[in-house]
């Protein structure tokens, strides 16, 4: 039982769905009823690894692997270090917290639904938990049929264009990422004589820049585009916003964070000497540097309440993949708490966005005004994931930001100065936006009579508030479960960098502790 | 026995023996005893037998392959050769005949042209594909090509009071016999140059020859007309989206995936035959055909409006994929072109069987609106519909995608990296218009109420195409060992 735990944590979801599968459609209650069972059974059982991961131990633990395709030298290989560990734990439970979310609002092809979410939540916990490279694709490939479903079935009025979109801009850098893939395989059968994409075996390549080079650029079009960087960025608020509220909420936590951790886990370790390479060092800070401000800026501009928060996502994504590309313990590890706090408070963004829109049918923001006479708890809640998302202390988002401001500025000061502008502007779209939708006077009679959240809605925020609060006060265990991991990638990577530096190296780290 | 007919001669015909035998059979039953439209399902009972004998013989010939420990044996002193290529191919036409012919009889009793010659064509084009895969003389080899095509023209046409079916027919038998003439006139040189039809003896002639050679050259450049005109590719593609769309359904699906694995086990044979020595001759004339007909196939389809021709453009693109693994030349690459039929056998098939399935009395269902709603109406097909499309679209955990992983691996280790980035770059286009289907079935709203066509034989078939294409995506082990066997040709 023990040593098929996360077997168990990734396959609990599909499990589920099949037998959802078997529910005739007509007895939507049921469906609901199961799927939120499913849901929350998927979340506590990924609760143990919590005390069996072993914070001091180096490596991937609780390994399970078996021989899937020999001729090929794929294996079924599963297993965790501190980075998988914390965004398992966050698919989980904002896989529980949206289909909790969804209850009203999905009414028609409810079964539908509830399955391609529970077979999206399997595909998003694959790619944390594969530690084959072929297995990590397959999962990779399979989070994007039902988000196309999601969006395109259940999605607002350009529903079909954006899920179009979503899917062709993924599909296409996910293709060539599979070559990248297949040189670095075959790269390891001309050095070693033998096919395998288990990913400790693919780290002892030793390939010259050039070739690496090309295939960090293959890999970047893949990750990229789900993060997604910059230039690639604009299928991100198509899909943010044509997607019912719980396929925003997943699109946001989970699925973009499959790009930076495949930039932690791949790009990274895979490709030392392209990932220190200046040029692309440089290439990468600069666009990220852009995604923050750019990201930021155009979020001021916005009319609507939604765009708005998935612009906020290009901006905040900004910050996790600078943290990444400045390439020492502090980047890193903020960048990986910043993915989780963007997880926790952009879904919490698109939460309130979602139970605004049920109620009016509008994501217009200058519909709104004064909403907080009306909706107290509703008003309270949205102020304290608005406050997380812009990074006030004591909460999440202080503490991600923080970390990786750190980070950068050890690295280049002028990428740390760039990239605080962008903190501040994140506080003034944040604030305007809660001035404009909560605060003042009811302007627009349609407000007056709003219903506050009531219980199961509020059950919905309760477990993320808790988390974000628990991360801003106390973050010394999550840099713990970091420590090691986020350690073992700036050796390999920067070998000379605790060398070097042996103070600097580890100082930082224990301000925050 | 005499000295022109030897047990191995006989152990070699065996399979095309019985489908000869059981393909005129079932002409005679037709005529003789089965006169009633009513008997006429009886006579699927020949065409299992003789399919079913026919296997039998294949698998003796694998067994006693295994047993012997050889690699090969000739017959009819070497007009046939048995190995595992031959063998591989074989039973991916059986498969394909079988099927077919399970799915047509509803199918026809709808078009109202149900007719038992229809079977025996089923069983004697089989048995010319399988002269495809086995010979190793061009007479053979063309006979069989001509027999298979020849009952192909009659299938096309088989629905003889529908306009389009009579177009399609007229078209691919003009084109066809025009291309069988460029065929056989490639075949003369090569005759002229090795003074033999036997493929051994003209390889070992033209291994004496410079690859550039101008006589080698125009041999190659015209039996490469002639075989990519068989196997739709572009330039020599036109006739295909029309013979696809006017021909009945079944026809179309038997066309698209047994004539296309024929036709590409003869382009093989040819070309990693006779012709190995010209390599550096045709590596960039079939990288050039490939590429184009990646992007005819893949970008013609985006815009059509019939499913029958979407997926008659969308099978040109297959096309294209499986010449890339000729290309990359190496055993990955040969794998990579058996395992892609394979795989492209299943998925397509099914792909057809619900266009197959949405013929209804006095409904057509070929365009996209007929499968709009699908997924409220009939689930079932929606979803198995959905399996072979991402199948064909290459996304993982479907077998298609098993299928252009291995032309991709074989590309990269050719170091042909350009080509790689064509081929992959085309999966996102070909995604585009498979989800226009997609989107049809599970987005629109249903067109019409009327439930779909539905038959044993076309819910076994809708099953097995269905499992199978997942089964090989998600556990395809059994099915690399079995492609492996196909590859020991040089």
């Amino acid at each position: 039982m023990s040593e098929h735990w996360l077997s168990i944590v990734l396959f609990t979801p599909l499990a589920g769905m099949l037998i959802l599968l078997l529910i005739p459609s007509r007895r939507a209650d049921l469906i609901r009823v199961w799927a939120n069972l499913v849901g929350f059974a998927g979340f506590f059982v990924a609760l143990p690894l919590l005390w069996r991961f072993d914070k001091s131990a180096s490596g991937f633990q609780m390994v399970e692997r078996h021989e899937w395709i020999p001729s090929l030298g794929a294996r079924y290989i599963v297993g965790i270090d501190g980075i998988s560990l914390l965004l398992v734990m966050l698919t989980t439970l904002i896989g529980a917290v949206a289909i909790l979310s969804s209850w009203s609002a999905i009414q028609e092809k409810v079964k539908q639904y509830y399955a391609m979410f529970l077979l999206q939540q399997t595909g998003m916990l694959g790619v944390f938990l594969a530690l084959d490279f072929f297995l990590f694709f397959v999962f990779w490939e399979v989070t994007l049929v039902p988000m196309y479903f999601i969006i395109g079935v259940w999605g607002g009025p350009r529903k079909l264009y954006a899920a179009i979109k979503f899917f062709l801009y993924t599909l296409a850098g996910s293709v060539l990422m599979l070559l990248g893939i297949l040189t670095l395989y075959f790269q390891h059968f001309q050095q070693f004589g033998f096919y395998t994409f288990e990913i400790a075996e693919l780290m002892k390549l030793d390939l010259p820049l050039g070739l690496q080079r090309w295939v960090f650029w293959a890999f970047f079009i893949g990750f990229a585009i789900k993060v997604p960087m910059f230039p690639f960025h604009t299928w991100l608020p198509d899909a943010h916003v044509e997607a019912p509220t719980a396929g925003s909420v997943i699109l946001a936590s989970i699925l973009l964070k499959m790009g930076t951790y495949g930039f932690i886990r791949f790009s990274l370790p895979l490709l030392p000497r392209a990932s220190m390479d200046p040029a692309i060092v440089q290439a990468l800070v600069i666009l990220s540097l852009i995604a923050i401000i750019y990201g930021a800026l155009v979020s001021l501009m916005q009319q609507d309440w939604k765009k708005l928060v998935a612009y906020s996502s290009v901006s905040h994504l900004g910050f996790c993949t600078l943290g990444i590309f400045a390439l020492n313990p502090n980047g890193l590890a903020g960048s990986v708490i910043q993915q989780i706090n963007h997880g926790i408070s952009t879904g919490m963004l698109f939460l309130i966005v979602g139970i605004a829109y049920e109620r009016r049918h509008t994501r217009e923001i200058a519909e709104y005004g004064g909403l907080a006479h009306v909706m107290p708890r509703y008003a309270t809640v949205f102020a304290i994931a608005m406050l997380s998302s812009a990074g006030l202390p004591l909460l999440n988002g202080f503490i991600g930001e923080f970390t990786i401001l750190q980070g950068a500025f050890e690295a280049n000061r002028i990428w740390a100065a760039f990239a605080a502008t962008g903190v501040i502007l994140g506080a003034a779209y944040l604030l305007w936006l809660y001035q404009r939708t909560m605060l003042g006077q009811i302007t627009n009679p349609k407000n007056l009579h709003l219903p506050d959240l009531n219980l199961r809605e509020l059950a919905v925020f309760l477990p993320l508030i808790a988390w974000a609060i628990w991360i801003g006060v106390y973050p010394k265990p999550y840099f713990e479960v970091l420590e090691k991991p986020v350690i073992e990638i700036v050796q390999r990577v920067r070998p000379d960098y605790f060398q070097h530096t042996p103070v600097l190296a580890s100082a930082p780290l224990e301000v925050l502790r | 026995m005499s000295e022109f007919y030897t047990s191995v001669d006989h152990f070699a015909l065996i399979p095309a023996l019985m489908l000869a035998l059981f393909g005129c059979a079932v002409l005679l039953f037709d005529f003789l005893v089965f006169p009633a439209p009513r008997q006429r399902k009886w006579l699927l009972l020949f065409v299992v037998l003789g399919l079913g004998f026919a296997g039998l013989g294949l698998a003796r010939q694998q067994i006693f392959l295994a047993a012997e420990g050889l690699s090969e044996f000739t017959a009819f002193r070497g007009a046939l050769t048995i190995d595992g290529f031959s063998i591989f191919f074989n039973w991916i036409f059986l498969v394909a005949s079988l099927i077919v012919a399970l799915v047509s009889y509803r199918y026809l009793e709808i078009e109202g042209e149900h007719h038992g010659e229809y079977y025996g064509l089923v069983l004697l084009a089989n048995c010319g594909m399988y002269f495809l895969a086995a010979g190793s003389d061009l007479i053979t080899l063309f006979v069989g090509l001509e027999l298979m095509a020849v009952c192909f023209y009659i299938m096309v046409g088989f629905l003889r009071f529908d306009k389009r079916s009579n177009e399609a027919a007229i078209k691919y038998l003009l084109l066809g016999a025009f291309s069988s003439g460029f065929l056989v006139y490639g075949f003369s040189i090569l005759y002229g140059l090795a003074g033999s039809t036997r493929l051994g003896d003209i390889t070992a002639a033209l291994a004496s020859r410079s690859a550039w050679d101008p006589l080698v050259f125009l041999a190659l450049a015209t039996t490469a007309v002639g075989l990519l005109f068989k196997i739709s590719a572009v330039p020599f593609h036109m006739w295909a989206p029309d013979a696809y769309e006017g021909a009945p359904t079944t026809v179309t699906a038997y066309l698209s995936v047994a004539s296309k694995a024929a036709s590409f086990a003869f382009l093989v044979r040819i070309f990693l035959g006779p012709f190995i020595t010209a390599r550096e001759v045709w590596v960039p004339l079939l990288s050039a055909v490939a590429v184009a007909t990646l992007t005819v196939g893949n970008l013609a389809a985006v815009t059509q409006t019939n499913v029958k021709r979407l997926l008659a453009y969308s099978s040109i693109s297959h096309a294209g994929y499986v010449l890339l693994g000729l290309v990359a030349g190496n055993p990955t690459g040969l794998k990579g072109v058996a395992i892609y039929l394979l795989v492209y056998t299943f998925m397509n098939l099914g792909a057809f069987l619900v266009v197959v399935a949405l013929r209804r009395e006095h409904i057509l269902g070929e365009d996209l609106e007929d499968l709009s709603g699908l997924m409220h109406k009939s689930p079932g097909h929606a979803i198995l519909m959905l399996i072979f499309l991402l199948s064909l679209a290459g996304i993982p955990p479907t077998a298609g995608f098993l299928a252009k992983y291995y032309i991709f691996w074989a590309l990269i280790q050719a170091r042909q990296y350009v080509l790689a980035v064509i081929a992959a770059a085309y999966v996102a286009v070909a995604i585009y218009y498979y989800f226009r289907v997609v989107r049809s079935m599970f987005i629109s709203e249903a067109a019409d109420r009327e439930p779909l066509a539905s038959s044993f034989g076309l819910r076994l078939a809708l099953g097995v195409t269905g499992v199978l294409t997942l089964a090989i995506g998600v556990y395809p082990q059994p099915w690399l060992e079995l492609a492996q066997n196909s590859v020991l040709l040089r």
